[in-house]
């Protein structure tokens, strides 16, 4: 089976950290970052970006559209 | 292959369309309304009508819409949004015409012009949140508040007797001659998302096709007036909301 490798990219000063790409991501790859943007909130992150698959579920569920997923077949 | 080699366009799966602008939304971290505004700018985006799509804005967190999704807008008085759709669409009948309303709007304040706009069954679709209280102004019980559900103004919990029952407009609205596809949804989740998506667009297709008017409910959080994380909110909404407002197709035809 070909394996499937994915990345995002997350707007870190258009995300609100409110944590619901975390919640919705199956590898479990995303995490809220320790540090803060511009207005004080903690914005996602690929904490495990070996894990992800590109299955952009974390796209669909965020509602500042602040995520953008890319995939390659190895 | 690193992280930063996958970041090509050629291996783009998934980017913010550019009908939503890059202004940053106002709402509340984890609100319902930014993937709803998401869908209905994909939506738009993929039936190529962004010159043809005419938003109505109710009065309620929603008002700025027109900030966020590049289409024309009117904005309404409070509750009178299908009033003014049902003025839009008959000046310019070959517009897609929608209202986006709020509970505390749409089944409210704007009951009368709902149900009539209903069931007069003018050609728009109406996209109705409803996330169980007045969002805007503070967490106020609205018709559509739960039964013991705590608002700001029912702070020991709604109390029937007192308060009356939560008012399941959808299902009314679903009676009526005049609408042709009435359907509950929700976004919590990826295939809820999909789903609601996907019942969107076949609100904008009956627009088209003159079948009727479209009601489309999308069952919502509003985690500050719930005074919950995003995360519990969706959670409180599976457990509670979607006993009284399950999801579904209520009327297709």
């Amino acid at each position: 089976m070909a394996k499937i490798k994915g990345a995002v990219v997350v707007d870190t000063e258009r995300c609100k950290g409110c944590d619901l790409c975390v919640i919705a991501c199956p590898s479990n790859v995303l995490g809220l970052a320790k540090d803060l943007n511009s207005k004080g909130y903690n914005f996602s992150y690929m904490a495990r970006p070996d894990d992800c698959v590109g299955c952009a579920a974390c796209a669909y569920v965020c509602p500042d559209a602040c995520i953008t997923v890319y995939k390659v077949k190895l | 292959m690193t992280t930063n080699e996958i970041i090509n366009p050629a291996n783009l799966v998934y980017k913010k369309t550019n009908v939503l602008t890059d202004v940053p939304m106002h709402y509340c971290p984890g609100c319902s309304h930014g993937v709803v505004h998401k869908l209905l700018a994909e939506v738009i985006d993929e039936m190529g009508i962004q010159e043809k799509a005419i938003g109505i804005a109710p009065v309620g967190c929603a008002v700025f819409a027109y900030n966020y999704i590049d289409i024309d807008w009117q904005q309404a008085a409070h509750g009178r949004a299908p009033a003014l759709a049902t003025a839009v669409k008959r000046l310019l009948p070959d517009k897609y015409v929608f209202t986006y309303q709020g509970d505390g709007d749409l089944a409210a304040i704007g009951t009368a012009e709902t149900i009539h706009a209903c069931n007069r069954g003018e050609n728009i679709m109406i996209i109705f949140i409803n996330n169980g209280i007045y969002g805007m102004t503070g967490g106020q019980m609205a018709p559509t508040t739960l039964e013991g559900m705590k608002t700001s103004t029912t702070p020991y919990g709604r109390n029937v007797e007192l308060n009356g029952h939560p008012l399941n407009i959808t299902k009314l609205l679903a009676e009526l001659e005049g609408t042709c596809y009435v359907t509950r949804q929700s976004v919590h989740n990826v295939a809820a998302v999909r789903k609601a998506k996907k019942a969107i667009q076949k609100g904008f297709e009956n627009s088209a096709a003159r079948k009727g008017t479209s009601v489309i409910e999308i069952v919502s959080t509003c985690n500050s007036g719930w005074k919950l994380s995003p995360g519990a909110a969706n959670e409180w909404m599976v457990e509670n909301m979607f006993k009284s407002y399950p999801l579904g197709d209520l009327k297709n035809i």
